[in-house]
């Protein structure tokens, strides 16, 4: 049971994480200037729009399971990773003692990057001063641990996955069930939200750009500290009822066996005790729960970033 | 100035004639210039959306139609015909595709329901129609005649709802929750900014309800657990039940929908309406409701655009919808394999009908626009 819990919540994760991502891009490309890439990007959004997502979700499965090699011809990356039509097969991490040093330094970084951002914001406000936050908050994140990580002499043990009869063992394996689930849904909510994103950014009129200019401000931060912030209240509202569609919409996982809530709940366990009330109303009770706080969640987001009015 | 243009000739102020525009500050070559190539990025960016189409366009032609087989007897035959795709399901199963199993000499019934229903669209929705009003008033009685063809009964050989499929059952199922959500949705709105809290706060756990949950596990209640909600007994079949849910579902988003179009008719409008002495339904009908219609119409299609689509969830519980069809064809052995194929089939009807739908939002939208919109 909590398999599918895991699993709806892994995808939905994962999906809403690729779907903001390319939808943003996509909602640039559909403002550029530039005529084709603003083609392309308006053909794409309506093919995609137009078409059920549990069509979308077979197709890419169809299509990774025909077009991917069996076991026994796997693509071969690196005699440590394989690429079959059974899922992509990689070495598994074994950490050894010294391994939690890095993951505290990368927790240390998080926090010294929070509190690095909080005074320079202070110093800012008092004298006008400002340092690269982006860049030594990244430092911090990601540089230091790396770092360490290589002085410390890559302290992780890799388990490969090897050929065993028809099948890989060990290792870690992306079954091709989420990878399909996974893209579909953030290719088909991308749309959505390209043209969210599209929509936010021409709600902020002309003339807050040609002021920021003005001002001498240089393009970069006016689209940082004028646009984007006036942008994203347009834009949050719809993006969190996508983010409750992605959520929904993993339950159609069961149409190409990926074992969600609906496909392990309302499947099995449904089939092996015959207890339909039960078993649907847990099922319906958990994307309930999802729902809410995917909602407040993001409701509270909106309160954070809306106008103040008085 | 004489003396710096010799050749020019004089001319009375005013009387020099117009010249044409300078060569590359008009037609194509000005619009490619602004369009494709007006800075350094945009040529970079332009250079390589030329490249990405000139490495996947030749390969989707070819696949998809230079080497592409129409008519072969099965998918062995197909693949020693030509290299693409293999279409030839298609003409095999076209029937299959459209009736699902509706028995074969009925099938002029489906066929005439729908010429029926294209009349009734044209009337309904093209204004320059020729003889609108008698089409108009005549389509009330088309769902009764519709379903009197479509299931038979009185004089016609009675066909079981099982026996439904194919595009037909998808074009049903949009057809019937369409013509059901708005009205439903209109009135969960209505109910939502009602004064009086029962009705309230029934409209508000309604729709958080249904909009909370995916379609499928509604659909599951409705294949496994309806009964448990009706007197014993009584057993109304899957297709029916199927409607219901998908119409519910339909109208709880409906309703959002029509709330934020109601929320923006000012609130003098609704006083006046009460000021001029009409009852709540007469203000709403005449006044508020007009308004917020109009407003609502990209969100109210884009609803009926998600309904239409979400119709082929009716696989998961068995119905044979064109995707069950497609499913089953892959299933035989002379289809196995072709699932690219049978999946990008079905998806172009799908786009036909909803880019359609899209379309005549906007023309609706463009139409009803009466310049106050902001």
């Amino acid at each position: 049971m909590w398999v599918g819990v895991i699993n709806t919540l892994l995808v939905a994760g994962a999906g809403i994480f690729l779907a903001t991502v390319l939808g943003f891009i996509l909602g640039v490309l559909r403002l550029s200037k530039n005529w084709l890439t603003n083609k392309l990007a308006h053909v794409y959004i309506e093919y995609i729009r137009n078409v059920p997502v549990l069509l979308h979700i077979l197709l890419v499965h169809g299509i990774l399971v025909h077009s991917l090699p069996k076991p026994k011809q796997a693509i071969n990356v690196a005699d440590s990773a394989f690429l079959t039509n059974r899922g992509f097969f990689m070495p598994k991490p074994q950490p050894e003692p010294l391994f939690w040093i890095v993951i505290a330094l990368f927790i240390a970084g998080i926090i010294f990057a929070f509190l690095f951002r909080r005074w320079a914001q202070r110093v800012q406000d008092e004298t006008g001063k400002t340092y690269p936050v982006f860049w030594i908050a990244l430092g911090a994140i990601l540089v230091v641990p790396f770092l360490a990580y290589f002085l410390l002499g890559s302290p992780i043990n890799w388990e490969t996955p090897a050929l065993k009869g028809f099948n890989f063992r060990g290792g870690m394996v992306i079954r091709p069930e989420f990878v399909a689930l996974w893209l579909a849904l953030s290719l088909y909510t991308a749309a959505f939200i390209g043209e969210i994103v599209r929509a936010g950014i021409l709600a902020v009129s002309k003339g807050q750009t040609e002021a920021s200019l003005a001002l001498g401000i240089p393009r970069s931060r006016t689209l940082n500290l004028v646009v984007i912030p006036q942008a994203l209240r347009v834009i949050v509202p719809p993006l969190s009822s996508q983010y409750l569609n992605i959520t929904k919409n993993s339950s159609l996982a069961i149409a190409i066996g990926y074992m969600d809530i609906t496909a392990t709940i309302g499947g099995i366990s449904l089939n092996q005790t015959g207890r339909e009330m039960e078993c649907m109303l847990i099922v319906m009770g958990l994307y309930l729960t999802f729902s809410l706080i995917i909602s407040s969640f993001m409701n509270w987001y909106n309160k954070r970033i809306a106008l103040v009015e008085r | 100035m004489s003396d710096t243009n010799v050749n020019t000739q004089k001319y009375e102020p005013g009387t020099h004639p117009d010249l044409p525009p300078p060569f590359a500050s008009t037609g194509p070559v000005k619009w490619i210039r602004d369009n494709l190539f007006s800075s350094a990025t945009n040529t970079v960016v332009t250079v390589l959306a030329l490249y990405f189409l000139y490495k996947i366009i030749p390969g989707i032609v070819d696949w998809a139609f230079t080497d592409a087989t129409l008519w072969a007897e099965d998918r062995n035959d197909c693949r020693e015909k030509g290299e693409g795709a293999c279409w030839a399901f298609i003409p095999k199963r076209w029937q299959l595709f459209t009736f699902g199993f509706y028995p074969a000499g009925e099938r002029w019934r489906v066929v005439l329901a729908f010429i029926l229903l294209m009349v009734v669209l044209v009337a309904l929705l093209w204004e320059n129609c020729p003889a609108r009003k008698t089409l108009v008033r005549a389509s009330i009685a088309f769902p009764f005649v519709a379903a009197w063809l479509i299931l038979g009964g009185f004089g016609l050989e009675k066909v079981a709802t099982d026996q439904f499929g194919g595009f037909m059952l998808t074009v049903i199922i949009g057809v019937v929750g369409i013509s059901l959500s708005l009205p439903l949705g209109i009135l969960l709105a209505l109910g939502r900014q009602s004064n009086l809290p029962i009705i309230k706060y029934a409209c508000v756990g309604f729709i958080e309800f249904i909009r909370g949950v995916p379609l499928i596990t509604l659909l599951f209640v409705a294949s496994t657990m309806l009964s448990y909600f009706l007197p014993p007994g009584s057993n109304f079949n899957l297709l029916l039940r199927v409607l219901i849910m998908v119409t519910l579902f339909a109208s709880a988003y409906m309703a959002e929908v029509i709330r934020g179009g109601l929320q923006a008719i000012p609130k003098g409008q609704i006083e006046a309406a009460d000021g001029m002495g009409l009852k709540y339904w007469q203000s709403m009908r005449l006044i508020v409701l007009p308004q917020a219609l109009k407003i609502s119409i990209p969100g109210i299609v884009n609803t009926f655009i998600g309904l239409y689509k979400d119709s082929v969830l009716v696989l998961v519980i068995g119905l044979l919808d064109p995707l069950g069809i497609g499913q089953a064809s892959l299933a035989d052995t002379k289809w196995q394999g072709l699932s690219t194929e049978v999946y990008l089939f079905v998806a172009v009807f799908f786009f036909v009908s909803c880019f359609a739908m899209a379309r005549y939002s906007l023309y609706l939208e463009r139409k009803l626009d009466t310049g106050y919109k902001r």
